[in-house]
């Protein structure tokens, strides 16, 4: 599954980072590694996009992104 | 607190060859549209965004900018500056970036300053409540310069949220001065104006963190550059995180390279006596 | 200083980049990572009794929830004007009397004292004098309630989360996720929110940006909206809901303002800008206490009292060039006369008037003294000869009312009008320059400069044409 897939409130671990270039670098760089433990904060009333908890800090990613990023989910 | 005053008044350029001579780069500076006529030292200001960057701008310089509250929210640097121990300070603010190693226009903003620019003295200003994603930027920022002071900014916020950060054992890994303060309140800044004072004249040695690699091929080919690098440009502090960003096929790297530029980031050698 | 090695050096790089292979990124980024998070590990003792974060979470769920994220928006905005507007109604009446009432008085009289001649003090006095101090007592009192207002909200974290909430519309848009935040930079200034528009690296979405951004309601700006909504609009309710009506005009031009940010951003990354909208993120900081009172003291100095300086500094030129305009006749009539005679059919068919329009020829430097100017040219071309008196100058919000219906002829359509217009016309000459600044391009300087005013005249147009053709007016 994929970061896109989780409900608010869960938490789950970062598998694999899909994309390429430097879309990919900025979610590198923002510390979205593969062992990552990520969580759903929030999610925009319009539905998208979703702030998410990495590394104590939130991080407000679209859908599109967060679908690239293979998760597994934790309780 | 009392030393450190807004010195609008120009005086002549660093005085003295010696030691703890500044090594900032004035042509380069005055490329990057940086006037540091009648400053003795220049200080660059790093960090994530959102860390309070801008508050310890205001408190070290006495101006009263206003602070945003979002990312990129320092689009241009902004300048200040700041006396103490009778020496005076250019302060510049750099854009907040989370990394230096992507290259979006604030991040080259950032990393071309502390590179070519040669600060005397790089402060990182760090969120005491994300300790661990604001020290990538710092482990970073320690590879390109070894003048480096850490600020721990918001420990008041820290302490709120029931975190406690033992500044001692940061010194001991980062080899650097780490300065636990609190920017909004005041508290911390004469300990930040003291270690700044003390990198910037060579009284405080650092011994900075080198960069990690893990990765043995990764080890193995920086090992094999580096001393090349060292060779086509003595004296430059940094060979090794260059050797990284061109195996990196950083571009702009790979540019100053080839026609000399990357010579910027090199200090000359300490003269005996001025001209 | 180049060197002879240093194409050995890029082809060795290139060389031994095979062997590394193409992770180094992720390797490298990853180790960083690791040894940050085992440094931190070693410095930090968390007291496990206490969640961190979890009233931000909270406070998150609410300002971001589906039912509550747009009303809330709208509501800290109302709240905002609210208090300016109410706020600022005394003060104003109080500047008023004091600047143009009693000191201008005093100025005639010391004038007449000194035997100064008749041009030299109309000049200094009726010109100069009395477009800065109109300046000041009717921008002074809202600023100083409105800009202190604006910046604890920013302080507080509250704006990245709008531009959360707004972020599907500026995506559908197939604008960056950023401009949100440019926009509302450009609610101070607009110069400002272009120059903020380098936070956008794609070339496309920024133009689009910096296009867009004048329709972000500015410091000039606002007090033309305020004093329209509280005088004309505020005024056709009761009194005890004056100020929230008054709040909600304002408001509601905000709102067309950010509308049409976005449908000229669609139209244009469907037309001459095409392109997909690129990723971003955005980082929603922690929320923080606002330390009220110097936040207080940093708007006032760095907001109100620059803005207001920039508005005096333009002003007082404007003052002595309608001064002039006024006082020069040509055949029957003063300049001014005839640029507003000629200026009237236009100003008519867009529900406005002759001297609206010139008002906004003058202020082509700065929004700021529009209000000023309008009302001295009311006044010296007012069919009653009340202004040549030099009586009825004292400015409090109920005045200021009395002399554009009475002397203007101003009806409800004229200040819903202006309004209109005063979101939608060419930017300031500080904000067409730093355009070209940052553009280097005269096709999207003038675009930027031109599509706002074509807009303002054919909303206004339309406007004015229903509310005729509907016999409101």
């Amino acid at each position: 599954m994929t970061l896109a897939d989780l409900p608010l409130g869960a938490r789950a671990q970062v598998l694999a980072l899909g994309g390429a270039g430097a879309e990919r670098r900025r979610l590198l760089d923002l510390g979205i590694l593969p062992g990552t433990v990520i969580s759903v904060e929030s999610r925009s009333p319009l539905g998208d996009p979703t702030a998410y908890r990495v590394r104590d800090t939130v991080i407000a990613l679209r859908r599109e992104q967060a679908a690239r990023i293979t998760v597994r989910s934790e309780i | 607190m009392s030393e450190h005053l807004i010195t609008p008044e120009a005086v002549g350029a660093p005085t003295a060859h010696c030691a703890s001579c500044p090594i900032y780069n004035s042509a380069q500076l005055v490329k990057l549209g940086i006037d540091i006529t009648g400053y003795d030292y220049v200080v660059a200001l790093a960090g994530n965004p959102n860390t309070g960057k801008s508050t310890v701008f205001n408190a070290l310089t006495g101006l009263r900018q206003h602070t945003g509250n979002w990312s990129g929210k320092t689009v241009s640097r902004a300048e200040g500056g700041f006396r103490f121990r009778e020496r005076r300070y250019k302060l510049l603010d750099l854009p907040g970036t989370y990394s230096l190693l992507s290259t979006s226009t604030d991040e080259e903003v950032a990393r071309d300053f502390i590179l070519f620019g040669r600060p005397d003295v790089t402060v990182v200003v760090v969120d005491a409540t994300r300790l661990e994603r604001n020290l990538n930027l710092a482990l970073q920022v320690l590879a390109i310069t070894e003048r480096v002071v850490v600020a721990l900014n918001l420990v008041d916020e820290a302490r709120r949220h029931g975190i406690e950060v033992d500044a001692r054992s940061l010194t001991r890994d980062l080899g650097v001065p780490v300065v636990p303060m609190a920017a909004r309140r005041g508290e911390g800044v004469p300990e930040l104006l003291a270690a700044v004072a003390d990198v910037a004249s060579g009284a405080y040695p650092t011994r900075p963190r080198r960069l990690p690699l893990r990765d043995p091929e990764i080890e193995r080919a920086v090992a094999a550059l580096t001393p090349q690098i060292e060779a086509a440009f003595p004296g430059l502090p940094n060979a090794r995180w260059v050797a990284l960003r061109l195996l990196d096929g950083d571009e702009s790297i790979a540019r100053a390279v080839a026609d000399g530029t990357l010579g910027a980031a090199v200090a000359p050698p300490p003269l005996p006596v001025a001209a | 200083m180049s060197n002879p090695s240093a194409e050995q050096i890029l082809a060795d790089a290139a060389r031994l980049r095979h062997t590394v292979g193409g992770s180094l990124h992720d390797s490298v980024t990853e180790a960083i990572y690791t040894d940050a998070a085992q440094i931190a590990d070693r410095a930090v003792t968390r007291d496990g009794q206490r969640a961190a974060f979890s009233l931000d979470r909270a406070i998150d769920r609410v300002v971001t929830s589906p039912i509550w994220g747009f009303p809330i928006m709208v509501l800290m905005l109302m709240g905002v004007f609210w208090l300016t507007i109410a706020g600022a109604n005394v003060p104003s009446a109080i500047l008023g009397e004091l600047l143009t009432g009693q000191l201008y008085a005093a100025l005639h009289a010391g004038a007449a004292a000194v035997g100064a001649p008749a041009w030299l003090s109309g000049l200094l006095i009726d010109g100069v004098y009395l477009a800065t101090a109109w300046v000041i007592s009717v921008m002074l009192p809202p600023m100083a309630i409105f800009f202190p207002l604006f910046t604890l909200l920013e302080d507080l974290g509250y704006l990245p989360r709008v531009a959360f909430n707004l972020d599907r519309l500026f995506k559908g848009a197939g604008a960056h996720g950023k401009q949100s935040l440019s926009m509302m930079m450009g609610w101070g200034c607009n110069a400002a929110g272009v120059v903020a528009t380098r936070i956008i690296d794609s070339p496309r979405e920024r133009l689009i940006a910096i296009i867009t951004n004048n329709f972000s309601i500015c410091n000039g700006r606002w007090p033309t909206l305020i004093l329209m909504g509280t005088v004309f609009i505020g005024a056709t309710v009761a009194p005890g809901l004056a100020s929230l009506v008054a709040a909600a005009s304002v408001v509601t031009v905000t709102i067309i303002g950010i509308f049409t940010t976005l449908i000229v951003s669609a139209v244009l990354s469907r037309t001459m800008l095409k392109g997909e909208a690129s990723t971003f993120s955005l980082e929603l900081p922690p929320y923080r206490p606002p330390r009220v009172l110097q936040t207080i003291y940093t708007s006032l100095i760095d907001r109100t009292m620059i803005v207001l300086w920039r508005a005096v500094v333009m002003a007082a030129p404007a003052g002595a060039v309608i001064w002039l305009l006024s006082n020069i006749t040509v055949g029957d009539a003063s300049l001014a006369g005839h640029l507003v005679n000629f200026l009237e059919p236009l100003g008519w068919l867009l529900g406005l008037n002759g001297v609206i329009l010139l008002a906004y020829i003058v202020a082509i430097p700065a929004n700021e003294i529009i209000i000023p100017t309008i009302l001295m040219l009311t006044l010296t071309l007012g069919r009653s000869q009340l202004a040549q008196a030099g009586v009825m100058l004292e400015l409090e919000p109920g005045m200021i009312g009395t002399v554009l219906t009475e002397l203007g002829g101003w009806t409800a359509l004229t200040a819903v009008n202006l309004m209109l217009f005063s979101l939608l016309h060419n930017p300031c000459s500080t904000t067409i320059l730093t355009i070209w600044k940052e553009t280097k391009s005269l096709k999207w300087t003038a675009l930027a400069t031109l599509l706002p005013v074509a807009l303002g005249v054919a909303v206004t147009f339309t406007t004015a044409t229903i509310a005729r053709l509907a016999g409101w007016v």
